[in-house]
C-alpha cells in the first residue's frame, strides 16, 4: 500500500462503485442464483421446483458421465499443459539462441496467440475432416485406422492437437521474456564453468526460468478447463458418447441442452470449488516450492 | 568450428518446424478458401491459392444470404468490432477507476471491497453461465450491447493490473500535487493518466483481442442472426457443414475463419511490442 494517501469519505465509493456495482449484479447474483438452484429439483415443464437438498448433487457429480468427464478434463489438462509448455520452452530457448532472423520467428510463433479456440476448432475439424481432410487421409495412409467420430482416443488426440497448437504462443511469449530476461553476465559465466550447453541449460538457466513456469502452469490449467470450450463445441461435441466431454463443456450441456437446471448448476457449484481448491493449492503449495 | 555449424543448423531446423507447424494450417485454410467447392470436394484441402478468391470473398462478405441465412460477414465483423473494442474500452475505464480508489485512498470498506473484487477471478463466467443468462435476459438485455459487453467486464484481470502498476508510481508524486492543492480528480487526471498511457495502450490491445475471441457468452445471449459476431458465425458455418447439403461450401467456412482471425491478428502484429509488454507485465 502506499505511504501516502488520500482521505476522503466518499470519493473513493464513486471510484470503485460501477466495478462494485457489476460484480453485484453480474457475479455475485448469478453465483448466488447457481447455488440455490442447485438444491431444486424442476418438474419437466419448468413450472415448480421442489428443494431437495443435496439430492442433485448426488444424482450428477456420482454418475458415471460426470465422473467420465472428470477423468477427460484431468488427462487432458495434463497433456495440454504439459505439451504446450514443453514445445513452447524448447521454441522459447531455440529463439533466444539465434541472431540471424530473431525477429521473424519470435513474430511467427506468437501470432496465433490472437486466434479463437472456436476458430482454431473449425481449422482443425475442417484439417480432420473425413472427406476434404488432409491429416485424416494422412493419419489413415500411415496405417493408423484413424476415425475420431467413432473412436475415443483418436477424438481426444484431435482435440489435445488443437488445444496444445493454441497455447503454444502464449507460453513462447512468456518463456521468451524470461529468457531475454536473464543477465548476460550469468550466461556469460556459465559457459566459462561448463562446457556441455544442455547441462547449462538445467543446472542454470531453467531454475531461473521456475517462475515463469510455475506461472504457466497455472494459466495452462485454466486454459485447458474453460477456453477450450470453443474448440470441444466445434469439433467433437464430446463425441463419441461423451468421452471427449470437459466438466465445463458438461455444464454447458446438461444445462442448455438438456434443459437439466438444477443438475447443471450442482455441477457449477462443484466446478467453483475445484477452482477454489487448485487456487489454494497453487499458494499453498507450489509457489513455496519455487525460488524467486 | 565444424560442431558450432552443426548447432545452429539445428536450432534453425527446430524454429522452422514450429513456424510450420504454427503457421501452416492458416495457410492451408486461406488456399483452401480461394478455390471452387467441387475442387475441395475433389481433391481435399489446398496448399495454392486458387481462382477464386474474389468470388468467394465477395459472396461471404457482402452478398445477403451468401453465408448465413441473412445477416454478410461484413455485419458479423461490425459486431465483433463493437464486442472488441467496448470490451477493451469498458474494462480499462472501470478498472482504472477502482483501481484508483484502491490504491490511493484509505476508506473503510477498501479491504472488504478488495476480497470481492478478488473473488471474481476465482470463478470464469463459463462455471455462472446459466445463472447468468437468467440475470441478463430477466433484466431484459438479451441482444444488446450492454448485455453482451457489460457481464463479460465483470472479472477484475485490469483491475489487478492497474493496481500493480499504481504502487509503482512513486509516492512523491502525490505529495507534491497534495502540496500543490490538487484534488483528487486532478491527480487522476492530470498526473495518473498521463503516466499510464503506454500500459493503458497495451492493455486495450490485449482486452480487444480477448473480446473479439469472446465465444460462449455471445454464442448464449444472441438470439437474432443480425447480432452474430464473426466467432459465432463460425458456430453456424459448424453446423451447416454438419447438416451437410449437395454440395458442401466448405471454401466459405474457411474464408470465414480467416476474416474471424485476421483482424486481431492484424492488431497483435502491428503493436507486438506494446502487446509483449503488457502481457508479460500484467502478469506479474
Amino acid at each position: 500500500m502506499k505511504r501516502v494517501q488520500f482521505e476522503h469519505s466518499s470519493i473513493p465509493y464513486l471510484f470503485i462503485a460501477p466495478q462494485i456495482l457489476i460484480i453485484f449484479v453480474f457475479f455475485l447474483w448469478p453465483a448466488a442464483q447457481a447455488i440455490y438452484q442447485s438444491f431444486l429439483l424442476e418438474d419437466a415443464f419448468g413450472l415448480s421446483s421442489q428443494f431437495v437438498w443435496f439430492r442433485n448433487y448426488a444424482d450428477t457429480v456420482f454418475s458415471d458421465s460426470w465422473l467420465q468427464a472428470a477423468g477427460f478434463t484431468v488427462i487432458f489438462s495434463v497433456l495440454v499443459t504439459f505439451l504446450s509448455i514443453g514445445i513452447a520452452l524448447l521454441l522459447a530457448v531455440k529463439a533466444n539462441e539465434v541472431i540471424r532472423g530473431a525477429s521473424t520467428y519470435k513474430t511467427t510463433l506468437m501470432w496465433a496467440y490472437a486466434i479463437a479456440p472456436p476458430v482454431a476448432g473449425l481449422m482443425g475439424n475442417l484439417m480432420f475432416h473425413p472427406l476434404i481432410g488432409d491429416l485424416y487421409k494422412f493419419l489413415n495412409a500411415i496405417g493408423w485406422d484413424f476415425d475420431h467420430k467413432l473412436n475415443a482416443f483418436d477424438a481426444g488426440f484431435v482435440v489435445v492437437l488443437i488445444s496444445v497448437w493454441k497455447q503454444v504462443s502464449v507460453n513462447f511469449i512468456f518463456f521468451l521474456s524470461g529468457l531475454q530476461g536473464i543477465p548476460k553476465s550469468v550466461t556469460e559465466a556459465a559457459t566459462l564453468d561448463c562446457k556441455s550447453p544442455t547441462r547449462r541449460f538445467w543446472t542454470i538457466v531453467f531454475p531461473l526460468l521456475a517462475p515463469t513456469t510455475f506461472f504457466l502452469m497455472v494459466i495452462n490449467i485454466t486454459y485447458a478447463f474453460f477456453e477450450t470450450f470453443g474448440i470441444i463445441d466445434t469439433t467433437t461435441r464430446g463425441a463419441p458418447g461423451g468421452a471427449t466431454n470437459t466438466l465445463v463443456f458438461k455444464v454447458f450441456q446438461d444445462g442448455f441442452r438438456g434443459a437439466d437446471l438444477g443438475g447443471s448448476s450442482a455441477q457449477s457449484v462443484v466446478l467453483m470449488f475445484i477452482v477454489l481448491a487448485l487456487t489454494v493449492f497453487q499458494f499453498r503449495f507450489i509457489e513455496r516450492k519455487v525460488h524467486y | 568450428m565444424q560442431n558450432i555449424n552443426w548447432r545452429l543448423i539445428s536450432t534453425h531446423t527446430i524454429l522452422i518446424i514450429g513456424v510450420l507447424f504454427m503457421s501452416l494450417p492458416v495457410w492451408v485454410a486461406f488456399a483452401t478458401s480461394t478455390h471452387a467447392p467441387e475442387t475441395i470436394l475433389r481433391n481435399g484441402l489446398q496448399f495454392w491459392p486458387g481462382g477464386h478468391f474474389f468470388e468467394t470473398y465477395n459472396e461471404v462478405l457482402f452478398v445477403e444470404g451468401g453465408v448465413m441465412k441473412k445477416v454478410t460477414a461484413l455485419a458479423m465483423l461490425k459486431n465483433s468490432l463493437i464486442l472488441g473494442v467496448g470490451f477493451a474500452v469498458g474494462k480499462v475505464v472501470i478498472s482504472m477507476l477502482a483501481a484508483y480508489a484502491i490504491v490511493y485512498f484509505r476508506f473503510r470498506l477498501a479491504v472488504p471491497l478488495f476480497w470481492v473484487i478478488f473473488m471474481t477471478l476465482l470463478l470464469p463466467l463459463e462455471v455462472r453461465i446459466i445463472p447468468s443468462f437468467q440475470v441478463v435476459s430477466g433484466l431484459g438485455l438479451l441482444d444488446t450491447h450492454t448485455g453482451l459487453i457489460v457481464p463479460l467486464i465483470a472479472s477484475a484481470t485490469g483491475t489487478f493490473f492497474f493496481r500493480q502498476f499504481f504502487r509503482s508510481v512513486p509516492d512523491e508524486l502525490l505529495e507534491a500535487a497534495r502540496l500543490d492543492g490538487a484534488t483528487p480528480w486532478r491527480f487522476f487526471v492530470d498526473i495518473l493518466i498521463p503516466l499510464s498511457k503506454t500500459m493503458i495502450a497495451a492493455i486495450l490491445i490485449i482486452m480487444f483481442v480477448v473480446g473479439w475471441n469472446q465465444y460462449l457468452w455471445p454464442l448464449i445471449m444472441t438470439t437474432k442472426e443480425e447480432n452474430y459476431t464473426l466467432v459465432i458465425g463460425i458456430k453456424q458455418i459448424y453446423q451447416i457443414l454438419a447438416e451437410g447439403g449437395e454440395l458442401p461450401q466448405y471454401q466459405k467456412a474457411f474464408a470465414l475463419t480467416i476474416l474471424a482471425t485476421l483482424p486481431p491478428v492484424l492488431v497483435v502484429l502491428v503493436f507486438q511490442n506494446w502487446f509483449v509488454k503488457g502481457l508479460v507485465e500484467s502478469e506479474k
